[in-house]
């Protein structure tokens, strides 16, 4: 029995400090890279090309990375709120800001379309076509980029969404996505997460005109990792990083890959 | 803090956040307990064979992981899944469903337990002044009370603290800006995500206090008389 425990403390010892090696560069990034794959295969051709830097990667909703940032508790953010990422450069929160990609929103409903949405042409008539409708519509409602910019359509759409057709889920675009087809419901999303998430067979993206829905990467003021912090941000908008969003396909890169 | 007082004002909001809470938590505990005990009494009552297997069944299931007893669950209640036609996913039933099962072998196993543990004279003694089985199982559960009151208080642990089979089964809905199935533990959840710490903390403490307050009543009724 000693043995044993000496054995996990041993383990435990030796898994505590084997990260003490090299620089560990903290990314703070919401829901949609990792759940789109991408977040994992940008660590990793990073870590390749940087030896000796490990990247430890958080994902989580636009609020809590933004807080992440401003406590210094991550290095870099990647993040898709442009109205947020302005303020937080605003307040002197970050250093840098630079575009790294983009994807589309999208809505996505039952494939009968009982709101007949698609009709609308753009997103904004679609989501007033739901609302007139009463279809039900499910919200991330968790002030997320993507719940912001669902707010701003309505808002424009003169609309204030309310009634038992309206749901809000409090929960990241995957599993809003797997409630909307459990519940025959419309929802708003980015493109890279609906077409990554499993089990919604239940639902189809309708046909209208695409609004782009931009990624920056921020560099947070005074980070931890500095050094490593810039040298990502600069990697992820150069060529390199460029080819490994543009080689997995979901989001479109800012700059065409070279070569 | 001011996220606290916020909360303590009667922000409607977090009022209906408490009062799911504690609904979906008092009907599982309900449920729970009327199957829970009379099984826990039975089975510490009753010889049987292959009551081996039965009790490391029971002792088993009370260290359920709690989001496995979500997802099989979320899986039958799905629109696909084999009762899918209820449509029971994503409402506050689908969270009673999976908390009963993690509630009711920890009020079986304890109360198992504790009648075991009862001098077995008191049962001869009463089987011998011609009790019927009911009445020396009331009897049996008279001497134990303390023991099936913290059975209860077992249970009522789980099901107000639990969150990850609750949120698989509810959804952490709102409908129309009302609560529907988020409770204090999904709504610590998504205010953590949210980075909103305060508010986070704030339904931590009252979460807290609600539970101390459930107890001192269940300590009460555990000790008396």
């Amino acid at each position: 029995m000693r043995r044993v425990t000496l054995c996990l403390l041993l383990f435990l010892a030796t898994a505590c400090t084997s990260t003490d090696k090299g620089t560990t560069l903290v990314l703070a990034s919401t829901t949609s890279t990792q759940d789109s794959g991408l977040l994992d295969l940008l660590t990793r051709q990073f870590e390749a090309d940087n030896p000796g830097t490990q990247v430890k990667t958080i994902a989580a909703g636009s609020g809590e990375v933004l807080a992440l940032g401003k406590n210094k508790d991550a290095d870099v953010l990647l993040m898709h709120s442009p109205e947020q990422e302005t303020a937080f450069m605003k307040d002197g929160h970050g250093v840098s800001r630079q575009a790294v990609m983009n994807n589309e929103f999208i809505i996505v409903g039952p494939s009968s379309d009982p709101a007949s949405a698609s009709n609308g042409g753009t997103i904004q008539q679609a989501l007033a076509l739901i609302a007139r409708s009463q279809q039900t519509f499910i919200s991330r409602g968790d002030d997320s980029g993507t719940h912001r910019q669902e707010m701003q359509l309505w808002s424009a759409a003169g609309i204030t969404p309310t009634g038992d057709w309206y749901l809000e889920s409090g929960q990241g675009q995957a599993e809003t996505l797997v409630v909307a087809s459990e519940k025959s419901a419309y929802a708003l999303t980015d493109s890279s997460t609906f077409a990554v998430t499993r089990s919604i067979d239940n639902l189809k993206a309708l046909r209208l005109v695409g609004l782009r829905n931009p990624y920056s990467v921020i560099v947070v003021n005074d980070a931890r990792n500095m050094a490593a912090a810039i040298s990502f941000a600069d990697w992820l908008t150069n060529s390199k990083g460029q080819l490994v969003i543009a080689r997995q396909g979901l989001f479109t890169p800012v700059t065409p890959a070279g070569p | 803090m001011h996220a606290l007082r916020l909360l303590l004002d009667g922000d409607p909001y977090t009022l209906e956040v408490i009062a799911t809470s504690l609904k979906i938590s008092a009907v599982s505990l309900a449920i729970a307990i009327a199957i829970g005990l009379p099984l826990g009494l039975a089975l510490g009552m009753t010889r049987f064979a292959g009551k081996g297997g039965f009790l490391v069944l029971v002792n088993s299931a009370m260290g359920l992981p709690p989001v496995v007893v979500g997802l099989f669950v979320f899986m039958a209640l799905r629109n696909d899944g084999p009762f899918g036609q209820a449509g029971l996913l994503f409402t506050p039933t689908a969270m009673v469903i999976a908390q009963v099962p993690l509630a009711v072998p920890l009020i079986a196993g304890i109360t198992m337990a504790a009648i075991a543990a009862l001098h077995p004279d008191i049962r001869l003694q009463a089987r011998g002044l011609g009790a019927g089985r009911i009445q020396q199982a009331r009897l049996v559960a008279r001497e134990a009370r303390p023991s099936l009151v913290a059975a209860c208080i077992a249970g009522f642990g789980i099901t107000i603290s639990e969150v990850g089979a609750i949120i698989i089964t509810g959804g952490n809905l709102l409908v129309g800006g009302h609560n529907y199935t988020r409770t204090m533990t999904t709504a610590i959840v998504q205010e953590t995500r949210q980075g909103r710490f305060d508010r986070a903390l704030a339904f931590a403490i009252i979460l807290l206090v609600l539970i101390a307050i459930v107890n001192i009543f269940l300590t009460r009724a555990q000790t008396r008389r």
